[in-house]
């Protein structure tokens, strides 16, 4: 299910602007990675060329390779929408599709692509994802009310649940629980580490706590200036990046005197 | 116990300021409208005006009470609290004034209307109507319809599609040059879109004097066109981007996503733009007077001969009367009121139509 993510020399652009300069990293399957520095650094430009929803923004493009199992996002005559069938995303707020039912919302992925599902089929996926995503008790006795009468966090949720109806290989964040309560934001990361028993999970965040809770590796992101291109930092297992940082800089900001 | 003697000894605590009983204001608009009612009923009873001023009344009442509501508020609340009673009153009276020549307006068309607003009118036409015989309007009834329900036919799939070019996929000269043209069209005198569907069509069939249904539906999509693009895409604009990409980040294609995650959650706007680009065309005269011409018969062929309408009607029996005028004014206004009903009629199914797709929420 899982798969490995190779980042080589990776420059993200916005139009004539470079929004991120050469990132090279790789992150293992079944793993939790979190991306951390200060807003505007880049992180979630990076995280959205993973699964190509950079290109969604006008005149926004990429040079260097993603590799996932190999094969290169950004190679010749790749489908970006077949990309997306395999790196899912959850966004920084809740967005559930406001003309559907929670069970249709769970099923947008089947449904909008105009697959055929028999409703035993779908039933089952229903539940599975609900229960992944650790809804299904909440839900359960009202899935075909509105997905926007739940709570921010609930709504959360049911997103988590909408991405991994499609059975993707990776799962990227970005910065699921920013809007979120500190309840909702612990059944998320919960969530993230039951997720991890299945799936390749990249998350953005801004919380150091939340970081070094749910994450197994940590990517710290840093901006010399406005202006300026983000640059990968420091990458390494979280412990590190929290305990004893190789550069000044990561250690500033993680303890805090910074940013 | 301090604080509520000197209250009641008449010194004001800090947070509390004088304020004029709850439904004043309502109290005073009537007040006005009765103190101006009086000096307009004076006038009346003096024989300087011959009828009572009813719009006058409804008008100046609500300037006097502006000024009655300013004052008043003033001296009892204070300068911000008055700033903001005149301020309500200013939008009240502009609020009136939108609606007094509706209100004038339809009422004028009911009673004008109702003389002939009958069984006769809506299953006769005028065909060998003479002397005191009723004569109706079917035919230009079935002509309206067929005709703005062609031109919705051919305007509706046109602008939706441009809007959906303009907002989903446009980017670049093409988009900008196609808003452009819109904007232009937006401006086309509804005369020159019926010259242009009368020279068009006498010129590709040559016939020089062509009168038929079609090229009317054709003038008015014409008119449609710009005003379903604008609409739509305004609507389209409002579907916001995060569907768009939880959308493209479930791995659907633009195509799918724009025909089920953006079109289902903007249909009521779109239903409402569309319904506005309808009323807006239904009931244009000028260019039908020239391409589909003017007939005392049904016509249900809009591929043959002149059709009526019920503009176009309105027109005729109010521009060409015969001996007994009142008769044919009589019709104009039946016809007129009968426009109207459709439209409303319209709308309301349009309302309906557009509550029952809306985005439900539950609450």
């Amino acid at each position: 299910m899982s798969k490995r993510i190779e980042v080589n020399n990776l420059n993200v652009y916005y139009d004539k602007f470079r929004a991120v300069e050469d990132v090279n990293l790789t992150i293992e399957p079944r793993t939790v990675t979190a991306f951390i520095g200060p807003s505007g650094c880049g992180k979630s430009t990076f995280l959205r060329t993973l699964n190509r929803m950079h290109e969604v923004i006008p005149k926004a493009r990429v040079e260097g390779e993603v590799l996932i199992d190999g094969n290169n996002l950004y190679g010749p005559g790749v489908d970006p929408v077949l990309v997306r069938r395999q790196v899912g995303m959850v966004f920084q707020r809740p967005n559930p599709f406001p003309t559907m039912s929670i069970r249709d919302n769970v099923l947008a992925g089947v449904k909008l692509n105009n697959k055929r599902i028999s409703k035993t089929d779908a039933d089952d996926l229903v539940e599975k994802s609900l229960r992944g995503a650790n809804l299904w008790n909440e839900v359960k006795d009202r899935l075909n009310l509105p997905g926007s009468g739940l709570s921010g966090g609930q709504q959360q949720r049911l997103c988590i649940a909408r991405a991994i109806a499609v059975s993707p290989d990776v799962v990227l964040m970005d910065e699921p629980c920013s809007a979120l309560d500190p309840i909702s934001t612990l059944a998320i990361e919960d969530l993230i580490e039951e997720l991890k028993q299945e799936y390749t999970i990249v998350i953005v965040t801004h919380n150091m706590q939340q970081a070094s809770r749910v994450s197994d590796k940590t990517a710290f992101f840093n901006i010399a200036g406005t202006g300026k291109p983000g640059k990968l930092i420091e990458y390494n297992d979280t412990a590190t990046i929290f305990s004893k940082p190789t550069i000044q800089a990561t250690e500033d900001y993680v303890s805090g005197r910074f940013g | 116990m301090a604080s509520t003697t000197s209250v009641s000894l008449g010194q004001r605590a800090s947070l509390t300021a004088g304020q004029l009983p709850r439904f004043s204001p309502i109290w005073l608009l009537v007040i006005s409208w009765i103190v101006v009612g009086g000096l307009f009923t004076i006038l009346v009873l003096a024989g300087i005006t011959e009828d009572f001023n009813l719009v006058g009344t409804v008008f100046f009442g609500t300037l006097l009470y502006a000024a009655i509501i300013y004052v008043a508020s003033r001296i009892v609340e204070g300068a911000r609290k008055a700033t903001d009673r005149l301020m309500a009153a200013l939008v009240t009276t502009a609020f009136i004034v939108a609606l007094l020549p509706l209100v004038s307006l339809v009422s004028t068309a009911v009673i004008s209307g109702a003389a002939r607003f009958d069984v006769t009118f809506f299953n006769n036409s005028m065909r060998n109507v003479v002397g005191d015989a009723p004569g109706g309007a079917i035919h230009a009834i079935i002509g309206t319809l067929e005709i703005t329900g062609m031109a919705t036919l051919m305007s509706v799939p046109i602008g939706l599609l441009t809007a959906i070019y303009l907002v989903e996929y446009g980017r670049g000269r093409l988009a900008q040059a196609i808003t452009f043209l819109v904007d232009v069209m937006t401006g086309i005198p509804s005369i020159v879109a019926g010259l242009f569907a009368f020279a068009f069509f006498s010129l590709i069939l040559d016939q020089p004097g062509i009168r038929f249904g079609f090229g009317g539906a054709v003038a008015l999509s014409v008119l449609m066109i710009p005003v379903v693009v604008r609409s739509c895409e305004e609507m389209l604009k409002l579907v916001p981007n995060e569907l768009r990409e939880a959308s493209f980040a479930l791995g659907v294609p633009r195509w799918l996503t724009v025909v089920k995650v953006v079109l289902p959650t903007s249909v009521a706007g779109i239903i409402t733009g569309v319904m506005l680009s309808i009323s807006r065309v239904i009931g244009e005269t000028a260019p039908l007077l020239l391409i589909a011409g003017f007939t005392q018969s049904v016509n249900y062929n809009l591929f043959d001969e002149r059709m009526m309408t019920l503009p176009v009607f309105v027109y005729t029996q109010y521009a060409n009367p015969g001996s007994d005028v009142q008769a044919f004014l009589d019709r104009a206004w039946a016809g007129a009121l009968t426009l109207i009903v459709i439209v409303m009629l319209l709308n309301l199914i349009a309302r309906l139509i557009a509550r029952f797709f809306a985005p439900k929420i539950a609450r």
